[in-house]
């Protein structure tokens, strides 16, 4: 019977789950009440043994809860709890209290005073720590409530004396989590004094456990007070010389805490004084501070090096005095004072010689030191970095890079001074050291100008074998200032070794010469008679132009001449020649240049350069007129709407063509009114809401037309970054006229899906989206979508026919929404640099093995393409692949661009002879992704839950164009 | 109280590696064992003076018996060259305690080194193969951080100590009493080892080198990058590097460095090891991964950095091919053999460069031509013109200054005790030690022995009669954190300590108990007759005394807890009486407060 009992209980239960979206949930909901409560009930009278309890609560545990049987759940499992003798099942039912407070749609305040009676009469010091951790859920689910918070602080209070570790770090955390002091407290308090109070009694108390015993209540006690500071509590400055005094703590998790702790001090009291103990000298907290954590650089274990390296990083406001000690460390042999090999080189480089220490002994000491002017124990911030970049865990090496970088950034001295350490770290063992600092380098290179020595290293990296590091670097050039025009040369030289080195860096290497010559034309233009060999008196042979080491050294000279006019007086009559080809085929890396001969070129691309920010902002202005006239078009059947569209499309694209800060706009314009014009035409003739047998064809254009707006739409959506609500809010109207269209065109059809159905569907559409997009409701006025949500109450209770009559009339009436542009607008592009799908030669490769293809492409405007980008195969015979790159196969070299280095593994049946696939970049996007009603589904997570109310609409968009490789799988020899 | 000295403190005795480099031996007596840390040659002498003086610690007695054991810090022949001498030519057969690595690498030393010494200088009375075989049976392996007991109360626990493979430092502990040893040691990490590293063990002593006592060396990176770009530009230039290394250390760093360059920069010119011993030490770097530093150890599943690619075995027939190519060869100081060969036949030549990366000692052609010499006069009145450029770089895996420093504050030792240096460099380290840290600091030179007080807890075992009877006495339970007083009686029996009571002492030592009673005549003015006065005195007393057991006995006397109080009033004098005090030694306390309490006289009714 019992047996038979349960069973149904469960059935009961496990329909329960699935109800909510069948029709009537109401009815059956209630039922679920007492099931869910009843069968824990049951199994946990059931249990003879504490073992079995256990079991069952641990079943339980696993299956969600709804809000509304919550409180009976949590009822039955307290009147167990205080019949229960066992510890563990005690512990299990505290922690399901907090699991179950959790339950979204639940408000724990009804099981608040029963959780805090339950803590008087435990006796197990592991379910008192499970019960404070409960209330800790309980509380920070409850609504801010002073009364609440009270109580739960004088409950933590109460324990905080216990015996054992894990109460007390959990009373901690209660404090930590919800102690008093927050702006209600002080509202509702009648005079200030006694909610401050109150504050500072919180802190007094947590401060007063750093001294505890146990490592993990002084940890826990730290990280109350940084939670404490994180809820916006101003935490008081006397906690800093005991946070100091944690710095050298026993334990690593306390002195990494404590590191935290001085580094929050010190952003909130940066200025105050601090005496320095044995002396009379004061300084200031956040130097103090900043000494401390440089001392912790030096730390014994690695987590802590990580945790001090990372912070110095953020601690802007120290004085540069103490900045540059970190970089301080004096040498000395045998008690004589020495040079640093940086000094040293600095040395020879102002002294005019080149060479550097070919004899022994060059780094002999030279003054002698005074004994007592050494200090070995660095004090304070001494030699912080040198320890930190020196480290032996990479990860402190990192920690150390980022942070000199984000120091070096605020303070172009400091940045200056690091150099040298920077370059130094271009040498580590690890690549992600090698790279990072080369990145960091690259950030803080407007403070600086590179030294002949100091270039002289970076380039040294140049004959990397990685590549990742060889274009960091290349980065790295375009953007640094070199002092002399033997740094050009230098630049240049290695630039050419490496690019007959590694061909493929071709592309990187020019536009690294593109930059590096317009930085510096003047230090260019001594140098341009030798770089391009010419002579006074004899002609020299005219060079290969197909040889890349001379486009190198072109692009390097032409771009130096665009700010330098007397530069082209040196050229030769074939550089002139080699300017009008390369102008042309790498338009990208050569500019325009005033040429004396050229007069034409010079007219023409004078619209180009001169124009300037004005004729950006008579785009932007062309833009913003083309769309106000786009405007007048009242509604869909407007004459003539479609033949200004037609233009205003032709004339966007043009534009976007023209002016490529307005490309995105422009095309994103166009994409719009292209699907305005489409609908417009779809609507347009009369002849399909005539009978169904005689407009057939007329049918299926439209029924083309309104599936390919619907494409567009997704493209609008996803492809575009910088869009805005309201624009959103704009492409799902159209998105909604064209499901309209497409319900009237299968209700007159008559062909597939029931009638009913798809109008139930289009029904939820729209109210799904009147819901998301509320607030932009007012921008829509006299469209479609708003006649229709007048209509809604008629809408949802007609038939579908009549409802099909009335979309159609609303569909030909409403207005066209005008488009409203954002700020910024980017069309994510993706272009394919390798495979360039020239090759004659088809790679060939044997059937049943694969095929690595590299793919070389780079994106802009992506948003996250770790997850969006795909690669798709097209194979000759109608098979298509697409391929999910790594997440570590994308670098990203700048902002809103990234670069997808790749391998595609091909494999095919047998061919009789080559043939090309094709090879592109897709675009995913996933509609659940952008709305918010995700987020809405509670429980989604659990392997019963409800899926989520509108299926996600998934799809790909292709945004590069195809690559065609020729390849020929070859049968596998037996 | 004086307990025996030799359990309150550690005392060092230094056979070598006092204020001098060399060999290194230290003995170390702690808790009543000991120790000896490392046994090291000295590689200046070749006679008797190369080796410890053994006789010296034992007085002609045993080995074994005196010593615990014996731990090696690496396989430095300063620091384990004597160790085949000493188990099997003076007799030793306790446990040797080293690590894994250096188990394994230094029989190769060893036997090289035999070989060196018996087969080309032709010395007899020499250890044999045989005997680096029997010695390396008696060796214990250690591994880092695991803790050894070596017997009931000395342990031992080995922390990584960087300096070469396998090299450990050393924690000694017996009882509460700690010493730590570092051996060679450093701070900094290279390209195939981590840096030393050892927890906040805080021992009494701890015993460090310092070799570099007086230097702050600059980055290592910058050593690093000048040494490759030197090679580098030597190599691009068509020219022939050679790098005269010694077989074990710093080569394999050196090598792991090129390595990596070379497959940094997709170099293609031969890199060549001069072959012997080395193959047979580079298959243990191959194998002990674990001591290696972060990135060698990341990456060995792919592949180990020890398994080199570009650098392969040297043939003489090499040193004549045409083209750049980097050697490696030993010796290190060009005094001899394969490097000295290549050097000559190299030299002439401006477009090769040879590259010191150690210390040369005075007298070898690495010396003369780092100090500039550009003609060498070799054997048989030739001479040599040196044209090849001659690089030096410093590649010494020692601490320097500042790393000594930061071990130190890692530690926390109570003393601290330098060794392996020189004194007046040691001076200078010794005088900043005590400035900053404010702890004693020794430099004890050879032969020398330094006692350090060190303050232990001596457990001691309590009768359970004793405690439940001072438990029973009253007072709040025990606190673990406050100590209490008690009244007992030690006893120290064979090597025990008990603590028991005077009763039971008296019984199991056989002697009888003596009473001592102290009495005391306290004059007193008082017009009242005996017993009156006897009377106020009990009163007085009563009121005064608060929480003890005053009694007014009818025999004439007052009891208060065990002390006996009469009065009797002088012939002459009524009025002067004379109290009578008497209490035994016990209630010394009590019977000293109430006769100062009496002299000041009874209140006035």
């Amino acid at each position: 019977m019992a047996a038979h009992l349960k069973k149904r209980v469960y059935e009961e239960f496990s329909k329960v789950v699935q109800i909510p979206h069948e029709e009537a949930p109401a009815k059956k909901l209630r039922l679920s009440k007492p099931s869910k409560s009843a069968a824990l009930h049951v199994d946990l009278c059931k249990a003879t043994n504490s073992t079995d309890a256990l079991q069952y609560l641990l079943q339980f545990a696993r299956k969600p809860v709804e809000a509304e049987s919550v409180e009976g759940v949590i009822r039955i499992l307290l009147e167990h709890y205080y019949k229960e003798n066992d510890n563990s099942v005690r512990l299990k039912i505290a922690s399901l209290l907090g699991l179950l407070s959790k339950t979204r749609g639940f408000s724990p305040d009804c099981i608040f005073d029963d959780a805090i009676n339950t803590l008087s009469n435990e006796n197990s010091h592991q379910v008192l720590a499970q019960l404070l951790g409960t209330l800790l859920v309980i509380g920070t689910q409850l609504p801010e409530s002073p009364a609440v918070r009270l109580r739960l602080t004088e409950v933590a209070c109460k324990h905080l004396s216990d015996t054992h570790f894990g109460v007390r770090n959990k009373c901690l955390q209660l404090l930590g989590g919800l102690g008093v002091a927050d702006a209600p407290l002080l509202k509702d308090g009648e005079g200030s004094s006694s909610s401050s109070g109150a504050v500072r009694e919180v802190q007094t108390i947590i401060s007063d456990y750093f001294a505890d015993q146990d490592p993990r209540v002084r940890t826990a006690a730290l990280k109350a007070m940084l939670q404490l500071h994180e809820r916006g509590m101003k935490i008081h400055q006397i906690i800093y010389e005991q946070a100091c005094r944690l710095l050298s703590d026993d334990y690593e998790q306390v002195r990494s805490a404590a590191v935290q702790m001085v580094w929050v001090l010190s952003q909130l009291y940066p200025e105050s004084i601090v005496p320095i103990p044995s002396s009379n000298e004061e300084i200031r907290l956040v130097d103090d501070a900043f000494g401390k954590i440089s001392h912790m650089v030096s730390d014994g274990s690695w987590t802590v090096r990580v945790q001090a390296a990372k912070t110095l990083g953020s601690m802007l406001q120290v004085s540069p005095h103490f900045l540059e000690q970190t970089l301080d460390k004096k040498l000395m042999s045998d008690l004589r004072r020495k040079r640093t090999a940086h000094e040293r080189a600095k040395e020879l480089f102002a002294s005019g010689e080149f060479s550097s220490g070919r004899k022994w002994a060059d780094d002999a000491p030279k003054e002698k030191l005074d004994t007592n002017t050494v200090s070995l124990i660095a004090s304070g911030a001494c030699g912080a970095f040198v320890h930190g970049l020196e480290d032996e865990m990479f990860e402190v090496r990192i920690a150390a890079v980022e942070a000199l970088c984000q120091l070096a950034c605020s303070s172009p001295s400091f940045a200056e001074k690091c150099l040298d350490f920077l370059v130094d770290m271009f040498n580590d063992e690890i690549e992600e050291v090698r790279l990072q600092s080369i990145h960091v380098l690259r950030e803080i290179s407007t403070h600086i100008t590179l030294r002949e020595d100091q270039l002289d290293t970076v380039l040294a990296v140049l004959e990397d074998s990685s590549r990742d590091i060889r274009e960091a670097l290349h980065e790295l050039l375009c953007y640094t200032n070199v002092s002399t025009k033997e740094c050009i040369q230098l630049a240049l030289l290695e630039l050419l070794k490496n690019l007959n080195k590694y061909p493929t860096d071709r592309n990187s290497v020019w536009k690294c010469l593109k930059f590096l010559g317009s930085r510096h034309p003047t230090l260019v233009l001594p140098l341009v008679p030798e770089l391009l060999s010419t002579h006074p008196y004899f002609d020299t042979p005219e060079p290969d132009m197909d040889d890349p080491a001379y486009i190198a050294v072109l692009v390097l000279v032409f771009n130096a001449a665009k700010s330098c006019p007397t530069m082209p007086a040196l050229f030769s009559d074939h550089t002139f020649r080699h300017y009008a080809y390369l102008r042309d085929s790498l338009s990208h890396l050569v500019p325009p240049l005033r040429l004396p001969g050229r007069k034409q070129v010079y007219s023409l691309d004078s619209v180009d350069s001169d124009a300037g920010s004005g004729s950006v902002e008579s785009a932007q202005l062309f833009l913003q007129q083309s769309l106000h006239r786009v405007s007048t078009i009242q509604n869909l059947e407007t004459p003539g709407g479609q033949d200004l569209l037609d233009f205003t499309i032709r004339d966007l694209q043009r534009l976007g063509e023209l002016q490529t800060e307005l490309a995105g706009a422009a095309d994103f314009c166009a994409t719009y009114l292209r699907c305005q014009l489409l609908l417009m035409k779809a609507l347009q003739e009369k002849l399909w809401n005539t009978a169904v047998p005689l407009c057939l064809k007329q049918n299926v254009t439209a029924t083309a037309a309104a599936q390919q707006i619907v494409e567009e739409t997704y493209k609008l959506e996803f492809l575009y970054s910088g869009l805005e609500n309201r624009q959103v809010a704009t492409i799902h109207h159209v998105r909604l006229q064209a499901k309209a269209l497409q319900l009237i065109l299968t209700a007159r059809t008559r062909q597939g899906l029931d009638p009913l159905v798809s109008s139930e569907k289009f029904l939820q559409e729209v109210e799904s989206f009147q819901r998301q997009f509320l607030p932009e409701l007012p921008h829509l006025q006299d469209s479609f979508a708003e006649k229709l949500l007048e209509l809604m109450p008629r809408l949802s209770s007609c038939k579908p026919v009549e409802l099909v009559k009335i979309l159609q009339a609303t569909l030909r009436q409403s207005g066209v929404p005008q488009l409203r542009l954002p700020e910024r607008i980017h069309r994510a592009t993706a272009t394919i640099i390798e495979p360039t799908g020239e090759s004659d030669n088809p790679l060939r490769f044997t059937t049943g093995l694969v095929l690595a293809l590299d793919i070389d492409a780079t994106l802009e405007h992506v948003q996250n393409p770790q997850n969006t980008v795909k690669v798709q195969v097209l194979y000759p015979d109608g098979q298509s692949h697409v391929i999910h790159p790594k997440p570590a196969d994308f670098r990203n070299p700048g902002p809103d661009r990234h670069r997808l280095i790749t391998q595609v593994y091909l494999s095919h049946s047998a061919w009789t002879e080559p043939s090309q696939i094709e090879v592109r970049l897709l675009l995913a996007y996933s509609s659940a992704s952008s709305s918010p009603s995700k987020s809405m589904t509670g429980w989604s997570d659990s392997f019963d839950g409800p899926p989520p109310p509108e299926p996600a609409v998934e799809g790909t968009i292709p945004f590069s164009k195809a690559v065609k490789v020729y390849i020929m799988p070859k049968p596998a020899r037996r | 109280m004086s307990l025996c000295v030799d359990l309150l403190s550690a005392c060092v005795f230094l056979q070598g590696a006092g204020q001098d480099v060399g060999r290194s031996c230290i003995l170390v007596s702690i808790g009543g064992k000991n120790i000896m840390l490392d046994c090291g040659m000295h590689m200046g002498y070749n006679d008797d003076r190369r080796f410890p003086d053994f006789s010296y610690v034992t007085q002609n007695g045993r080995l074994t018996d005196f010593l615990d054991c014996v731990i090696i810090s690496h396989f430095h022949l300063d620091h384990c060259g004597a160790l085949p001498y000493m188990s099997e030519m003076v007799g030793y057969d306790g446990p040797i305690y080293m690590t894994h690595p250096t188990k394994a690498i230094c029989p190769i030393l060893l036997e090289d080194f035999r070989k060196i010494t018996v087969d080309k200088k032709g010395e007899t009375n020499f250890f044999t193969s045989q005997m680096i075989k029997d010695c390396m049976k008696k060796v214990v392996p250690l591994n880092l951080h695991q803790t050894v007991q070596v017997d009931d109360e000395l342990e031992i626990k080995a922390y990584y100590a960087g300096h070469v493979l396998g090299a450990a430092m050393v924690y000694i502990k017996v009882g509460s009493e700690s010493v730590v040893y570092t051996g060679d040691y450093n701070m900094t990490p290279d390209r195939h080892l981590g840096a030393a590293w050892i927890d906040k063990c805080r021992p009494d002593i701890l015993i460090s080198e310092s070799t570099y006592a007086t230097t702050i060396r600059d980055s290592k990176r910058c050593r690093e990058r000048d040494f490759l770009k030197k090679v580098h530009e030597s190599i691009e230039r068509g020219g022939k590097v050679l790098i005269p290394v010694f077989a074990l250390g710093r080569a394999q760093e050196l090598c792991i460095l090129l390595e990596t360059f070379w497959e940094r920069m997709n170099l293609k010119a031969p890199i060549y090891f001069s072959t012997g011993m080395t193959e047979k030490a580079n298959h243990y770097y191959k194998l002990f991964i674990t001591w290696t530093n972060q990135k060698i150890r990341k990456t060995f599943v792919q592949r180990n950095m020890f398994e080199f690619k570009h650098i392969k075995a040297f043939d003489r027939s090499y040193a004549d091919n045409p083209g750049p190519m980097v050697v490696f060869a030993t010796p290190g100081m060009l005094h001899a053999g394969q490097s000295l060969q290549i050097f000559k036949k190299w030299a002439g030549n401006e477009k090769n460069m040879v590259i010191m990366p150690g210390y040369c000692v005075q007298g070898t052609i690495g010396h003369k031509i780092l100090n500039g010499q550009r003609k060498l006069e070799m054997e048989g009145r030739a001479t040599l013109d040196v044209k090849l450029q001659v690089e030096y770089m410093s590649f010494s895996a020692h601490a320097d200054a500042k790393g000594i420093m930061q071990l130190i504050r890692m530690a926390e030792p109570r003393n601290m005790l330098l060794v392996h240096g020189e004194a007046a460099k040691m001076e200078f380290l010794k005088g900043k030690i005590e400035q900053e840290f404010s702890i004693d600091c020794y430099m004890p030179a050879n032969g020398e022995t330094v006692t350090v007080k060190t303050n232990p807890s001596v457990p001691v075992d309590m009768s359970v009669n004793l405690l439940k009877r001072e438990m029973a006495l009253g007072g709040p339970l025990p606190d673990p954190k406050k100590p209490r007083s008690m009244h007992g009686t030690l006893i120290m029996k064979e090597s025990s300590l008990k603590l028991v009571s005077s009763e039971q002492a008296l019984k199991e030592l056989g002697l009888n108990e003596h009473q001592l009673r102290f009495t005391c005549r306290v004059p007193l003015q008082d017009p009242h007759s005996d017993s009156e006065t006897l009377h106020r005195i009990y009163t007085h007393l009563k009121s005064l005394l608060k929480g003890y057991t005053i009694q007014h006995l009818p025999d004439g006397t007052v009891m208060v807890e065990s002390i006996v109080i009469k009065v009797s009033s002088s012939a002459e004098d009524a009025n002067a009486k004379i109290l009578l005090l008497s209490w035994s030694y016990q209630d010394e306390d009590l019977g000293s407060f109430l006769s100062s309490v009496l002299k000041k006289g009874l209140p006035k009714m």
